[in-house]
């Protein structure tokens, strides 16, 4: 057996957090040592899964690096195992993690050992989910989640943080237990939980759609899609800066690979039959989505919107079931997992020094603050989509993915483009631009980005640019994958017009 | 004839404690100490015994598997419930002797209860349990609520009891027995005239282990007993019951399982949907911790409800799990005073986190647990349920149950709500008595580490559920 790299990946934040608990010493010290630990261990992380990403084969049909263990007897083994769809989003987890750490010691002053404890569950968790290939795995990692990040917007969030943290749980709580019903019912009618195993069995038709419904609720609650979306801008409201980044660059991220990996893979059929149904959906939520969040009076409501509208692409780009569809909803998300931490850290360091939200409360923050501003200029036109950035190659694959299917559906979503161009706009010049005032009680005098933010925040940027014009980067990586799994989908329905 | 030694060892040894206790003075710690061990060892009698198999006295008493793993349960119960309220009781001056002796006594009775292979043996047992239970309730005679708890319990229960008496004699005045077996083969001469002993023996049962519509007394009681009474109240009485309930339903009402399925389901999802609907607007910790103790019966029902040897397995999983994460919370509980005064609501619980660190985690992991998040063990509890309850592809009840934790979610939430993220109060005493700290860690492991070895437990489980009858 090769060496366990994968479940080292996964369980190394919680070594970190074992360190962290058994640290001992004046709370001083504890808590230097907490975070040492905590920064230590997430660069390790991180490297580690650049490591499987060097190793990792691109033209390799299945599931690589794949560990298998006996866990519950007979029912449930433990398997993990990745493959280029999941591949990068573990990479955006472990990349994310560092940075989220980062900004917690910056920004973050109570309790600042618990957070990071908090953060390092949360990590284990998320990268859990991407590399389990048992569904019950699968699941267990999915909930698990809840736990700390419910207590990362209830303890450290903001005023209603109460309400937001409860909405977030029960919310995600109740869409779940569809999808455990719906993974019980594979189990007995299938016999078996494993993903790869499942991947090339077929599930009986007409139970398919039942199924596929229980994970679409699930699903669409965590993605947000639109009518069940209304938690997410509370929970990043109040959120701290951090929780906002790993809800909005990762946990959304969960079920548009759910979405993938099971819908498409598991429930093909049904997956076609209710295509139209998420295209509607997905409409919705583009265009609902960006006019509120034209409307918003607080920047981190905005982007919490703007997140939705995002989301739309991304199932939009699944849902037309072809490889540019898919491809772009991938690169989408792994493009809004860079753009969304980068707003919402700015956000965040606007929130640091001046301690508002609100939109109205800011003008012309360039004068003081040039740095910044690039970097929110350049996150704002990257959240349009402007050719060069990252997001603009995620969009543009699944607009050309889904005109192959429904070019009205199309039509519609290509309009979300134009609204997002008006809020994300309409923010900067509120925000950065005009003459300078700041609503403030005291004169202290507002810096620019220290050094942690700066590294934080360019790094973002490299990416966002690099991806932006280099997608191949990414692309020639998952396409395997992708076009696997797109095959895997046509042949399961052979009357349909899907071309490569 | 060893398969009986515990019964003999408990009955002996009550009877000569209880006359310790009255001819010797300031016995009570003796007495205790005596107990704790006496029942370790009972674990370990029975634990040696474990897969033997045999009826005693006519077919009236058997000693199985199931009644084994039900007893070792009860022992836990009791040892932990013991544990744990050793300082409260010191601390309410409840130290009487007869506390404990009426513990061994009710412990008899649930032996006894368990093991019941006959209506009247099965009766007795209850009795037996009963009336000890009536007496803790009210044991701390200077509180009116204790009284009127005990009296409440009394009242009711006794009702209860009628009921079920009634439904025995009708079921023997239709076959002409007392005994399962001859219940069970007299199905067809009998037939449906043996449905109206079910109902009325349902009812009694119901009651004992306070399944809606029989729960009214449940909060009142869990409010009014002295904490350490209403952890007891919270186990044992109710794996009792249980298992009897399981006997009771597959021996000799085997034949009408399309009968009990329905009347089971439809109390188990009562119990679901109020439990988590009534706690809600809980401001006591007993209270609250009586209405998800309801909540549980009735995924315990649900499971019982499928019938297959698979949910039998589950059944016996989830209350092994459900003692567990009782045992930690009322141990928590416990932990909450100042100064020798005990506190109770659930806004009290404000700021532990702060004051409290460790209390505070655990507190706050077996609410998850209880809410059956994933990966504790709640979780799993829960997950072998619904998973034995699609098996069988009654999916609605599945759906109920799950909508049921969700909706009970948001009450333990709270509780983590006001733990965590509440303003503190003052300290409350630091926790030294090992005993309280022993049992929280136990429970605490098992709940946080059960999913690395989730096969453990459950083996034995399926093990017991196979050989069963």
């Amino acid at each position: 057996m090769n060496f366990p790299i994968l479940s080292l990946i996964t369980f190394l934040p919680i070594v970190g957090v074992i360190a962290i608990l058994l640290a001992g010493g004046t709370d001083d010290q504890k808590n230097k040592f907490s975070k040492n630990v905590a920064i230590l261990i997430s660069i390790i992380d991180f490297i580690l899964s650049l490591i499987v990403w060097i190793k990792f084969d691109s033209l390799n049909k299945g599931f690589q690096f794949v560990e298998n263990a006996n866990w519950i007897t007979n029912f449930v083994s433990y398997k993990v195992g990745v493959d280029g769809i999941s591949l990068f989003l573990v990479l955006l987890t472990t990349f994310i993690g560092p940075i989220c750490i980062f900004g917690a010691i910056n920004s973050i002053d109570k309790k600042i050992k618990e957070y990071l404890i908090a953060i390092l569950f949360m990590q284990t968790f998320m990268i859990g989910v991407f590399l389990a290939l048992n569904l019950f795995l699968f699941f267990l990692f999915f909930e698990g989640g809840l736990i700390p990040m419910f207590l990362i917007i209830g303890i450290w969030g903001g005023e209603r943080r109460v309400y937001a943290s409860l909405k977030f749980f029960l919310y995600t709580f109740l869409g779940s237990i569809f999808m455990l019903i719906a993974i019980i019912s594979i189990y007995w009618n299938m016999n078996t939980l494993d993903i790869p195993t499942l991947l090339s069995s077929k599930i009986p038709e007409h139970l398919q759609y039942y199924m596929w419904f229980g994970f679409f609720i699930s699903l669409a609650v965590k993605l947000p899609m639109f009518p069940f979306h209304t938690w997410l801008p509370d929970a990043h409201v109040e959120a701290p800066t951090t929780g906002s980044v790993i809800l909005a660059a990762i946990l959304l991220k969960i079920s548009g690979y759910g979405f993938i990996r099971f819908s498409l893979g598991l429930f093909p059929i049904a997956s076609e039959y209710f295509a139209n149904f998420v295209f509607v959906l997905s409409v919705c939520a583009i265009i609902y989505a960006s006019l509120v969040a034209l409307m918003q009076k607080d920047m981190k409501k905005l982007i919490a919107y703007s997140s939705v509208a995002h989301m739309g692409y991304v199932t939009i780009g699944i849902f037309s079931f072809t490889k540019q569809g898919v491809d772009g909803a991938m690169f989408q998300m792994i493009s809004h997992g860079f753009v969304s931490s980068a707003l919402f850290l700015c956000v965040g360091v606007l929130y640091d020094r001046i301690h508002s939200r609100l939109i109205n409360d800011y003008s012309g923050v360039v004068h003081f603050m040039p740095k910044f501003s690039l970097v929110f200029l350049l996150s704002s036109l990257a959240n349009v989509g402007l050719p060069g950035t990252s997001g603009f190659i995620g969009e543009f694959l699944t607009l050309i993915g889904s005109f192959k299917v429904n070019y009205i559906v199309t039509m519609f979503a290509t309009s979300g483009v134009i609204l997002s161009a008006a809020y994300s706009l309409w923010l900067c010049k509120r925000v950065i631009f005009g003459n300078f005032s700041i609503k403030q009680d005291s004169n202290v005098k507002i810096l620019d980005l220290d050094k942690t933010e700066t590294l934080i925040l360019f790094s973002l940027m490299v990416l966002i640019l690099y991806v932006g014009i280099y997608p191949n980067s990414i692309l020639s990586t998952i396409s395997t994958s992708v076009d696997q799994s797109i095959l895997r989908f046509a042949k399961n329905i052979p009357s349909t017009l899907i071309t490569k | 004839m060893n398969l009986l030694i515990p019964e003999f060892a408990l009955i002996i040894s009550s009877l000569g404690l209880l006359m310790l206790g009255v001819f010797k003075k300031n016995s009570q710690k003796l007495i205790n100490n005596f107990i704790l061990v006496l029942l370790v060892i009972l674990i370990g009698i029975i634990g040696v015994n474990y897969k033997d198999n045999q009826n005693f006295f006519n077919n009236t008493y058997s000693v199985d598997l199931l009644s084994n793993f039900m007893k070792i349960t009860v022992l836990i119960a009791v040892i932990f419930t013991n544990l744990i309220s050793s300082q409260y009781l010191r601390n309410q001056s409840l130290t009487r002797f007869e506390y404990s002796i009426l513990i061994l006594f009710s412990v008899v009775g649930m032996f006894t209860m368990i093991s019941a292979n006959n209506l009247i043996i099965f009766y007795l047992g209850l009795e037996l349990q009963s009336l000890c239970l009536y007496i803790l309730a009210s044991i701390n005679t200077t509180s009116v609520k204790s009284s009127e708890a005990g009296l409440k319990y009394f009242v009711l229960g006794s009702l209860s009891s009628g009921l079920l008496l009634y439904g025995c004699s009708l079921v023997y005045g239709f076959t002409g027995s007392t005994d399962y077996y001859v219940i069970a083969n007299s199905f067809l001469t009998s037939g449906d005239a043996l449905k109206f002993g079910l109902v009325f023996i349902l009812c009694g049962i119901a009651f004992k282990i306070s399944a809606v519509p029989f729960h009214m007394w449940a909060p009142d009681v869990y409010e009014g007993s002295p904490t350490s009474v209403t952890t007891f109240f919270a186990m044992a009485p109710k794996i009792a019951a249980l298992a009897a309930l399981i006997r009771f339903l597959h021996i000799p009402y085997a034949n009408f399982y399309a009968d009990w399925k329905a009347i089971i389901i439809v109390i188990s999802i009562a119990s679901m949907i109020l439990s988590a609907v009534a706690a809600i607007g809980q401001n006591n910790i007993k209270r609250l911790m009586a209405f998800s103790s309801i909540g549980h019966i009735g995924f315990i029902l649900a499971g019982l409800a499928v019938g297959t040897k698979q949910s039998l397995s589950s059944v016996l999983v989830y209350v092994f799990i459900y003692v567990l994460m009782n045992i930690g919370t009322f141990a928590c509980i416990m932990c909450l005073h100042r100064k020798g005064a005990y506190f109770e609501k659930i806004s009290d619980l404000s700021g532990l986190s702060k004051n409290h660190p460790v209390v505070a985690f655990s507190l706050s992991m077996l609410m998850f647990s209880l809410a059956g998040i994933p990966p504790l063990a709640g979780f799993f509890a829960k997950f072998y349920i619904i998973s034995s309850i699609i098996e069988q592809k009654i999916y609605y009840l599945a759906v109920i149950g799950l909508i049921s934790a969700v909706i009970s979610a948001f009450y333990y939430l709270r509780v983590i709500k006001v733990i965590y993220f509440d303003q503190p109060v003052d300290n409350y005493d630091s926790v030294e008595n090992i005993g309280i700290k022993f049992s929280l860690a136990v429970a605490i492991i098992f709940i946080l580490f059960y999913f690395i070895q989730p096969s453990l437990l459950s083996n034995i489980a399926d093990n017991v559920a196979l050989n069963f009858k």
